[in-house]
């Protein structure tokens, strides 16, 4: 049974047959026999008072099964939305899965059709008559806050929902006031559409005889979706209520949340008695799915003579949406605020935050979540001070980062970082871009009147949320812990139960290596359930980049259970002492004689067979685990990016990224290069395409694939990937997360690329997304000068 | 209206609405789910397809429009349980993730390496250009159509 080791072997996917072939079960896919189907009647104004909804004349078209108004839930007994990330004096909007009395962002709910087909609830949904008195609308986060603004609830004056702040502001305005050099940049991270390729959908079929109501979600936390939609929002017993998340088809956030659509079909299904299928047609994913980011910032960094960073200063203003989506208040704080030290020695940190309401889709975390926009911001004022003290960026950089030997290190803003050492990472970023070569490169572009761009970042991510006491501090409505169940079956094999779930990041893969390693089994021996509550135990899901640092340590956690107890039955069998056991190679055998000894699959089937074990053993071999971690994990790196600038045209193009991570140890590195290409090209997507943007009127303008502007294959270059591997202490199997470096990272560096492309026309800033238009627009105000 | 469609090979004769989106079709009609519906504009190409010998969105075309034609979908391409290259290339190449653009991403390949046996990587990714990933950053699925064109050259 010897065999290489999986840890750290590029394996191919076992996930991918199923889907290279078609045969990948999505949500969409699943069919009931009876199957009704919904579409939804959204608002089309941004603010309006729904004065009537008539469905008389829906429920006339032929195939229409019949139609609910809001008030039809409400009377049903479904409860408002709930947010489960609390700051103090929060304030929380009613959120309604089907608006009762105002619609309050175009898209919002306010109908819902059930017919035979999706064609013919459709035509029924084309009858829904509804009057609507509109209302004034604000769609800036900042405007939404200024006296006089529409209001959007009556139970959030002024359209604040929270105000936030962390950090020493005494101290940090006395830095600043004392400091050699100030920069002071006013930065807007723009909202985006996370758009993953699958659209929402969700299928609720409820079994009056048996009062089970089972639901295909497409989430990436089906027991927290139970838990929410039963305990909080529909109000039935949470053992009777059975979410399942089959392959689902991308996430990046999008499907963390509880939408208000799966809550409206789990009732349509009660009431109707028979299955009642939804899925979004892209347009509504525009509308409907929560937005990412949305932040205005005024920063200011202070520099002492010798370049050293001595203080930063924030106050943002970040647009919620309408609604508090699930975790909106968590995003644009704790996951935001405590990122600003970066990977640098800043003594005093202060950031204050203002959250937002306004008649615009709900926001809530989107790959990153709140660390691309500190990182964006750090990152851009970082290269706006190294430019101001004429010290080279790389270098700037440098000489900011907190030592290696300073680990671990305590920033002024909460977190601890638990290990880190920035410099070979940059030393190797360096290394593959041949940066002095490149320097010089650009200078001789320059000559003759082509403009490239070195642009940095040198970021840090905290992931595998996170610590339950200190979630529970910060205002966590739950523990972020994960689960793990291993059952070993009498033959050998191996089913593991993850609460992690995967869509997209090959845990049916990495998680078997893990496995199969640590108890020395073959890799089609090990089985990965996941995505179904009612097979595995309660799991938090996957987001946050947390799946292996956390999730994987449950499982290892079950599998050193499984081992021990195993190892108990050996040496009962073997006749001898438990402690002369080693377990190799699959193999139980007697310390110095080897050739007494017990194969695993003996042991196993021992184990059930059960008529010789250990006086007082129970029979069986499967084991149960929360990891509960004590930090979060801190990856870092340095990604670089080399556009050129077409200053007449305003066409940024990017010609190389190189990313150099430090993930901690790695399971199988091609997936993880796999997620880091994936993150690079989202972020990039940030800084030179993507925008929502919303029209005075509040009409979202970019509201279809048409307008919103996601790269293709030809606006991105290959990448180059580089590791260095700074084992994390908090976990046994020395992991970081991966999923997200990109997306945060690549942002920043495109961005600071762009900038340093057109420095020779004396351009500091552009706010993004760096479109043709803008980059023209300011090169011309710039020649103006 | 009744149409006559071989897909994969298998002849289908259906009463269907004039309506009818030939994706829907194939995906509620005849349960080949394989092709998947990930936009409402043709922008994002994970419902292509062959018709006739000529990759096609399938949402952009009605059930209708497809009588008489004859249809290859993802379901179709492995022969006697062996992968048809391009499957191979994006299975060792890493070329998915999610895999929900997948079967589009395939079935536009299959048609562009017939007609460009030997591409560049500029070819590759100009060719790609009707099809939106958000996993992979399209570098594997590019890397993917290379070992297919590779494999399939030899």
């Amino acid at each position: 049974m010897a065999q290489a080791k999986l840890f750290g072997s590029s394996i191919k996917r076992r996930e991918d047959p199923r889907m290279i072939t078609g045969r990948g079960v999505y949500t969409d896919d699943v069919k009931l026999p009876g199957q009704a189907h919904a579409v939804f009647v959204r608002s089309p104004h941004a603010h309006a008072r729904v004065k009537r909804v008539d469905l008389a004349a829906a429920r006339r078209v032929p195939g229409v099964i019949t139609a609910f108004s809001g008030k039809d839930l409400a009377d049903g007994g479904v409860n408002p939305l709930p947010c489960g990330w609390l700051l103090p004096d929060l304030k929380i909007p009613e959120y309604r899965a089907i608006a009762t009395s105002t619609a309050h962002f175009v898209g919002h709910a306010v109908a819902v059709v059930i017919g035979d087909s999706a064609y013919a609830a459709k035509d029924g949904a084309d009858q829904v008559v509804v009057d609507y008195e509109l209302l004034p609308s604000v769609t800036d986060g900042e405007k939404a806050v200024k006296p006089g603004a529409p209001q959007l609830h009556a139970n959030v004056p002024g359209n604040v929902a929270f105000r936030w702040s962390i950090g020493d502001k005494d101290q940090t305005d006395a830095a600043i006031k004392g400091a050699a050099r100030v920069v002071r940049q006013r930065l807007v991270n723009q909202r985006l559409i996370p758009n993953a390729m699958e659209p929402r959908a969700s299928m609720a079929s409820y079994n009056a005889a048996t009062g089970e109501l089972t639901a295909w979600i497409t989430s990436q936390n089906p027991h927290v979706h139970r838990l929410l939609m039963a305990a909080f929002v529909l109000g039935m017993p949470e053992h009777k209520m059975r979410v399942i998340a089959p392959d689902v088809g991308g996430g990046f956030g999008s499907k963390i949340f509880v939408y208000p659509e799966e809550v409206a079909v789990s009732w349509a299904s009660k009431t109707l008695g028979r299955p009642v299928k939804w899925t979004a047609e892209r347009r509504e994913s525009f509308l409907t799915d929560a937005h990412g980011r949305d932040h205005v910032t005024e920063a200011e960094m202070a520099v002492d003579k010798d370049g050293k960073i001595v203080a930063l200063r924030v106050h943002t203003n970040a647009n919620l949406g309408a609604y508090l989506s699930t975790f909106a208040p968590l995003i644009p704080t704790f996951l935001y605020g405590t990122m600003l030290s970066g990977v640098y020695r800043i003594p005093n940190i202060y950031c204050e935050v203002v959250g937002s309401l306004t008649n615009t889709t709900p926001v809530d975390a989107y790959r990153g979540a709140g660390r691309p926009e500190a990182t964006y911001l750090l990152e851009r004022m970082v290269d706006l001070a190294a430019k101001a003290m004429g010290v080279d960026v790389a270098e700037f950089r440098r000489r900011n980062f907190i030592a290696a030997s300073s680990f671990p290190y305590q920033t002024p803003v909460a977190f601890q970082y638990d290990s880190g050492n920035y410099g070979p990472a940059l030393d190797k970023a360096l290394q593959h871009l041949d940066y002095k070569k490149l320097r010089a490169e650009q200078e001789t572009a320059r000559q003759a009147g082509r403009y490239l761009g070195i642009g940095f970042a040198t970021y840090i991510e905290a992931c595998g949320p996170a610590p339950s006491q200190v979630a529970g501090a910060l205002g966590a409505q739950a523990g972020l812990w994960e689960s793990a169940h291993v059952r070993v079956h009498p033959t050998g094999k191996i089913t593991v139960f993850t609460g992690s779930h995967s869509h997209g990041q090959g845990h049916e893969t990495t998680f078997a290596q893990l496995a199969a390693d640590e108890l020395q089994v073959p890799f089609e021996d090990v089985e990965i359930v996941h995505g179904d509550t009612a097979q595995v135990p309660f799991g938090m899901g996957t987001y946050g980049s947390r799946s292996t640092a956390v999730g994987g340590a449950a499982i290892h956690l079950s599998i050193e259970k499984i081992k021990e107890k195993a190892k108990k039955i050996a040496a009962h069998l073997l006749e001898a002492s438990e402690a002369d056991i080693d377990y190799a190679e699959g193999k139980f055998a007697v310390k110095g004689s080897p050739a007494r000894h017990k194969a695993w699959g003996e042991i196993t089937l021992m184990a059930y067979l059960a008529h010789n074990l250990p006086k007082g053993l129970e029979p069986g071999l499967e084991a149960t685990s929360f990891w509960d971690p004590s930090n979060f994990v801190f990856p870092f790196g340095t990604q670089i990016a080399v556009v050129e600038v077409n200053p007449d045209t305003g066409k940024a193009t990017l010609l190389r990224y190189v990313a150099v991570d430090d993930v901690g140890r790695v399971i199988n590195p091609m997936i993880v290069d796999g997620m880091v290409h994936g993150g690079i090209a989202q972020g990039a997507a940030q800084a030179l395409w993507e925008y929502a943007a919303y029209d005075d009127g509040g009409q979202l303008v970019t509201g279809s694939l048409m307008d919103y502007a996601i790269p293709k294959a030809d606006d991105l270059p290959s990448y180059e990937t580089d590791r260095t591997v700074t084992p994390s202490p908090v976990n046994p199997m020395g992991v970081k997360g991966a999923g997200e470096t990109g997306t945060i990272a690549s942002t920043a560096a495109v961005a600071n690329a762009v900038i340093d492309a057109l420095s020779p026309f004396g351009i500091s800033h552009i706010d993004l997304p760096l479109t043709p238009a803008r980059i023209w627009a300011a090169v011309q105000a710039a020649k103006k000068k | 209206m009744k149409i006559q469609v071989k897909v994969n090979g298998t002849a289908h004769t259906s009463e269907v609405e004039p309506r009818l989106l030939l994706v829907h079709y194939l995906r509620e009609v005849l349960n080949l789910t394989g092709t998947h519906v990930g936009c409402d504009t043709s922008q994002c190409g994970a419902c292509t397809i062959m018709v006739n010998g000529q990759s096609a969105k399938a949402c952009t075309m009605l059930a209708v429009q497809a009588d008489g034609a004859e249809i290859l979908t993802i379901e179709g391409l492995a022969k006697d349980g062996k992968l048809h290259p391009i499957q191979e290339g994006f299975w060792e190449k890493h070329g998915l993730q999610c895999g929900f653009c997948t079967p589009g991403m395939i079935m536009t390949a299959y048609q562009f390496l017939q007609r460009h046996p030997k591409p560049t990587e500029g070819e590759i990714r100009h060719a790609l250009e009707g099809n939106l990933c958000r996993c992979t950053g399209y570098h594997n699925i590019v890397r993917a159509i290379q070992y297919a064109a590779e494999k399939m050259a030899h």
